[in-house]
């Protein structure tokens, strides 16, 4: 008698979220398989999740008449500086922050709280004026300096340490340790789920970056992936619409950050039991 | 149990323990109108190889003054010297001292080993002589076979056990304890009471040690610094903090007191009062200070109160001495009485009872106590 109702309504939630599921995950499906399309048919049946007939025309275009792999290497480079910087810095910016006395530190903590506040577009031209008066316009230096700290990462890191007890660290300190030695030792590697959360968003983020690299550079040779393929999409190769080839170099795009990603996420779920009892 | 054969190789005579001294310990927290005084100007010396107990209830300053010990509180005024030396400039990592923390903070992710082996390795120790010094930690602990254990994969009195062996190992001329045991079950925490007394005696390394426990300070301490609003109540051994405390509070806090609201009749001699209570005219001990205060209360310990039955059919009732049983408790080693009496209600304790003369409630008792055992101390201590 009660199982029905039961049973029912969990069909229904199920049904719900596979809903909620199939569009939340079909454009991605349509992107890589419309990069398998021929070019009529990714016109004629844009939707189509298996292509009627399959090439990889748009990948062979993509590596042998573009600049795709010197836009990949830009990428690269600028994500794999950009994130170690910014996990060095974050953290270390976050550990004053959290434990540190110095005169001053609630007004650094307002700023960097006030920093998120600011939308990234209304920096934009201030950006440009500053990287150009530094003279590292169209440059790496241009592109990845400013990127190496964030607001948001300092403030996650900061909150992770302020949940490391204490006496911990104070434990350190009475068997010899120096500030930064309880830092890199102790406190660093206790924080090692907020480290992960940082790679992948710092990751994630830079590789993602699309404004910073239209301000501080103009060279073709510093083209990055995300520059590339929106000059792509904006119709550079003129000549139809190009929907395979696009979505290709999509779809190629996307691959480090969920590489990253599938390696990071497990560990950031490790909490720090066992710390401390009580 | 400990292997005090492996700590005593362990420290091997290479441990000086240290003569601690505090001076006008002060700490103030916040400013103007918010101000806190936390500790108010401590006097405090510590001999070398003394187990000293900071007690007293949450908030009275006791972890405080051990904090500014260790060096993770600068004082606001006062000094801390060890063996004559100011230790107020040096930073915690340069203290020749040892802390067991209430939470034990271990570090979650090195191993027990490496867990003792941290202090020694910031020392640049050889690493033969390291691994050496290590080994007899674990062994001085017990802890051998759980060295390569993550913390979390033990328990609390293994994590305790930890704690100590990485302090021990450092060969500190001071070793600080913060509540160590609260976190224990109460069987494990008897046992390592006796376990760290044992060994501090063994070893003879100064010990300071916080608590709110007055079973842990009373079984574990040379001296009890009783505290209480930054202050020091008094600093003595167990057995007078418990028979001739200095003020009310210490009375209060340390066991359990009836306080009765006597009349002074006369200071017979030197440390003596002569009071009358419960009918009769009795000379008892006396806090120096008795004699010349207004207004006195006469301590009596429950244990130290006698209880007899009154033949209630010869008539009587409740005269000058009797008092009436309100509640009477068995807990089978002793029973525990509230009498009511002319002093107001008190409680007493009788050990070892014979379960045929347990007075019950209603019964009327006649109510005696050993005068010796009494202490009789002004209502209120005169500050300073």
């Amino acid at each position: 008698m009660r199982k029905r109702p039961v049973g029912f309504t969990l069909v229904a939630v199920y049904v719900l979220l596979i809903v909620l599921a199939v569009i939340y995950i079909f454009p991605f499906l349509v992107q890589v398989a419309t990069s398998f399309k021929t070019e009529p048919e990714a016109a004629s049946n844009p939707l189509a999740l298996i292509p009627t007939t399959w090439t990889t025309a748009a990948y062979k275009t993509l590596f042998a008449n573009s600049d795709f792999p010197l836009w990949f290497r830009n990428s690269f480079i600028v994500t794999v500086v950009v994130t170690l910087g910014r996990v060095f810095f974050n953290s270390l910016a976050g550990y004053a922050l959290a434990r540190l006395q110095f005169r001053g530190r609630g007004v650094v903590n307002a700023l960097v709280i006030a920093v998120m506040a600011v939308p990234g577009v209304v920096l934009l031209i201030p950006k440009f004026l500053v990287i150009n008066q530094l003279g590292i316009y169209d440059s790496f230096a241009g592109m990845i300096i400013p990127l190496l700290a964030d607001a948001a990462g300092v403030f996650i890191m900061k909150n992770f340490f302020e949940s490391i007890p204490a006496s911990v660290e104070e434990q350190a300190r009475i068997d010899g340790a120096g500030t930064f030695r309880t830092f890199w030792s102790i406190v660093l590697p206790m924080a090692t789920p907020a480290l992960m959360t940082l790679v992948i968003l710092s990751f994630q983020g830079s590789w993602n970056e699309l404004n910073h690299f239209i301000v501080s550079t103009q060279s073709p040779s510093l083209t990055t992936l995300t520059k590339g393929v929106a000059q792509l999409a904006s119709g550079q190769l003129s000549q139809g619409t190009q929907y395979p080839l696009k979505l290709a170099a999509a779809a190629l795009m996307t691959v480090p950050v969920a590489i990253v990603f599938f390696i990071f996420q497990r560990r950031i779920m490790n909490t720090t039991s066992g710390a401390v009892k009580g | 149990m400990t292997d005090l054969a492996a700590a005593e190789k362990l420290l091997d005579n290479t441990t000086a323990s240290g003569t601690l001294r505090l001076r006008g310990l002060t700490k103030e927290f916040g400013n103007g109108a918010d101000k806190v005084v936390a500790v108010d100007a401590i006097d405090l010396d510590i001999e070398p190889g003394e187990f000293v107990t900071l007690l007293g209830p949450s908030g009275c300053g006791k972890t405080t003054t051990l904090r500014m010990i260790a060096g993770f509180e600068d004082p606001s005024g006062g000094q801390v010297t060890l063996d004559d030396v100011n230790m107020i400039d040096t930073p915690p990592n340069k203290r020749p001292m040892a802390m067991v923390f209430q939470s034990y903070a271990l570090f979650p992710h090195l191993k027990v080993r490496d867990n003792v082996a941290y202090g020694l390795k910031i020392r640049r120790t050889p690493s033969a002589k390291l691994r050496e010094e290590v080994d007899l930690a674990l062994e001085s602990m017990n802890l051998s076979a759980l060295a390569n254990r993550a913390p979390n994969q033990l328990s609390g009195g293994q994590q305790q056990r930890v704690a100590l062996a990485r302090a021990m190992v450092m060969k500190p001329r001071v070793l600080l304890f913060d509540e160590p045991l609260s976190n224990l079950d109460a069987k494990l925490r008897e046992r390592m009471r006796i376990e760290i007394r044992t060994l501090q005696r063994h070893l003879g390394i100064t010990s300071v040690y916080v608590t709110h426990d007055q079973a842990e300070a009373m079984s574990m301490s040379d001296r009890i610094v009783v505290m209480n609003g930054g202050r020091v109540e008094q600093a003595a051994s167990p057995d007078i903090i418990y028979r001739q405390p200095a003020s009310v509070f210490v009375a209060d806090f340390i066991g359990r007191a009836n306080f009765l609201d006597v009349e002074k009749e006369t200071s017979t001699q030197q440390g003596r009062a002569r009071v009358k209570v419960l009918g009769h005219s009795v000379d008892v001990p006396a806090h120096p200070d008795a004699p010349a205060a207004e207004d006195v209360v006469l301590l009596l310990r429950p244990e130290s109160i006698r209880l007899k039955a009154v033949d209630t059919r010869a008539g009587g009732g409740l005269g000058g001495h009797e008092g009436r049983v309100l509640f009477s408790v068995f807990y089978g080693d002793h029973v525990e009485y509230e009498v009511e009496t002319e002093h107001g209600t008190i409680t007493a304790v009788v050990a070892d009872p014979n379960v045929d003369a347990i007075h019950r409630e209603g019964d009327d008792v006649e109510v005696s106590f050993n005068a010796e055992r009494a202490w009789l101390l002004p209502r209120t201590r005169q500050p300073g």
